[in-house]
């Protein structure tokens, strides 16, 4: 049986991993880390989990431990956030190239400078392209949901790439929530156990991990790669059935609220879809045709799933909590207005940029782009294609 | 007499990404044997014989260990795994070495 617990969300995710019970977790244990590691360290203290838990002196140690011990055979789990994650960029780029399935959950942060730890998504966008399956949590639930699907999802045969799962940094981490636990027996036979195609400690078939590719070999393996990538969507959706069945609900790899006659949208990733949904429900009962778009899935780009999800629409507002510094606008507006090039039913499309450094985003600042939206839909036009939501001038 | 290997060694077509173990795993020991270096090369040594003298400081200089010396006389170079750096020649005392273009 489930029971429902009032839980931070950082002890959301720790109780997630203490029901997986992984092998292996290194982890750099000083800001920007959240309590997440400080949790779960008490419960390998307390001998609640088999894990062997490597403090490490850098966050670049932390996820070279996870590669060896991957490359071992070893289930392995860590956490980060903010400059942890950035420090941590060249061995990300190592997991996935050795196809190496960490799991780990990063809790978005602010990249400095200036400095600042508060939530946006600088730190995991950041990362979009170091080979890594991207999965976006609104709430603390959500976060312990999609942290045992990434056990599986990164494991699989035809998957073996690392997942990153992201939780909003302070606003999902450090509030408390009701959250639905499953049963301990249940998420480990959900998770079931590593099968490791190759592993280092079989010392009766040596093998090598990480050899020099040239130009004779880097470029098949980089395919195997991206093939590994776009494939790894079928196993995502298979493992999200699979798991709704067991925790009765749902998980969409874009989901979507009151979108069957939604004439105007937002598209937004994490918590803020929380914000967005109260905002769709109060212009619903004025007769305004909103609806909010909330993708699950960032890595890979589930792109056939967007392009769904806007049809019928007259305008949509792509929200971006980074910047990509492209001098054009966020990475999800980039990727979701690039995705929608060969639909022949695609709404009039804008992007906002918000909340970077943890600037609060409100009712109103959402009720703000609802207003141009109807205003867009009404005129036919958009009159500025990027935003910056709530910036002083 | 010039010494030259025999036959060049052939590039064996190499495997696509649909039939590599995943990740750049090597999934067996002792396999650089089969990956053979000669095909990084631009030019080739050629050992002049009536030059040589046989004090075998190109066995020695040669990061390759390329030289094959038989009965303490230089006997060919191996081709397979030559990758043409040309140090046998810089160091060979009697300019007995010649790099040739491939
Ligand atoms: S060219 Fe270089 S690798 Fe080839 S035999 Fe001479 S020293 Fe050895
Ligand atoms: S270095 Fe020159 S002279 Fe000495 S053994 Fe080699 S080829 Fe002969």
């Amino acid at each position: 049986m489930s029971k429902k617990l009032g839980l931070l969300g950082t002890s959301a995710i720790a109780t997630a991993m203490r029901q997986i019970n992984p092998d292996v977790v290194a982890a750099y244990p000083i800001t920007p880390q959240t309590a997440i590691v400080e949790e779960f360290s008490q419960y390998v203290f307390d001998g609640d989990v088999d894990t062997e838990f490597l403090t490490v002196e850098s966050e670049h140690s932390a996820m070279s431990a996870c590669i060896g011990a991957a490359a071992a055979g070893a289930r392995v789990m860590t956490a980060t956030s903010s400059a942890g994650l950035a420090l941590m960029w060249e061995m990300l780029g190592i997991a996935s190239g050795l196809r190496l399935p960490v799991v780990m959950t990063n809790v978005n942060r602010a990249l400095s400078g200036p400095i600042n730890i508060h939530c946006d998504h600088s730190d995991s966008m950041g990362a979009r392209d170091t080979g890594w399956i991207q999965i976006f949590s609104e709430n603390a639930q959500e976060g312990y949901d999609n942290l045992i699907q990434a056990v599986r999802i990164s494991e699989h045969e035809d998957v073996r790439l690392p997942v990153m799962i992201m939780i909003d940094g302070f606003i999902t981490s450090h509030n408390i929530e009701v959250v639905e636990v499953l049963d301990d027996s249940d998420v480990k036979d959900f998770v079931k156990t590593n099968k490791a195609p190759f592993s280092l400690l079989d010392v009766k078939n040596p093998i090598t991990f990480g050899p020099i590719q040239l130009f004779d070999f880097y470029f098949e393996t980089k395919k195997q790669q991206s093939d590994a990538m776009r494939g790894s969507l079928r196993i995502i959706r298979e493992v999200s059935r699979e798991y709704e069945k067991l925790s009765g609900r749902k998980q969409p790899i874009v989901d979507m609220f009151m979108m069957d006659d939604a004439e105007i949208a937002i598209m937004v990733l994490s918590s803020t879809a929380g914000t967005t949904r109260s905002v769709v429900r109060e212009l619903r009962k004025d007769g305004i045709k909103a609806g909010l778009i909330k993708p699950r899935i960032f890595r890979p780009f589930p792109v056939e799933d967007i392009v769904k999800s806007v049809k019928g629409l007259k305008a949509l507002a792509v929200m971006d909590r980074s910047d990509s510094f492209n001098g054009f606008g966020g990475p999800l507006f980039t990727e979701v207005r690039s995705s929608l090039y060969e639909s022949s039913n695609k709404p009039l499309i804008m992007n906002y940029i918000f909340g970077l450094g943890g600037r609060d985003v409100t009712v109103e600042n959402i009720k703000e782009v609802f207003d141009t939206l109807q205003e867009v839909a009404r005129t036919g036009k958009v009159e500025n294609l990027i935003n910056y939501l709530g910036v002083r001038e | 007499m010039k010494i030259e290997a025999k036959e060049k060694p052939k590039v064996k077509e190499k495997p696509g990404y649909k039939s590599i173990p995943i990740g750049g795993v090597i999934p067996k020991a002792g396999s650089s044997r089969e990956y053979k270096t000669g095909d990084w090369r631009v030019r080739y040594p050629v050992i002049d014989k009536e030059k040589c003298i046989n004090c075998l400081f190109c066995y020695i200089y040669c990061p390759e260990k390329c030289v094959v010396v038989k009965d303490g006389k230089v006997e060919r170079v191996d081709l397979d795994y030559c990758k043409g750096c040309g140090i046998c020649a810089t160091e060979c005392p009697k300019d007995a070495i010649e790099m040739k273009l491939e």
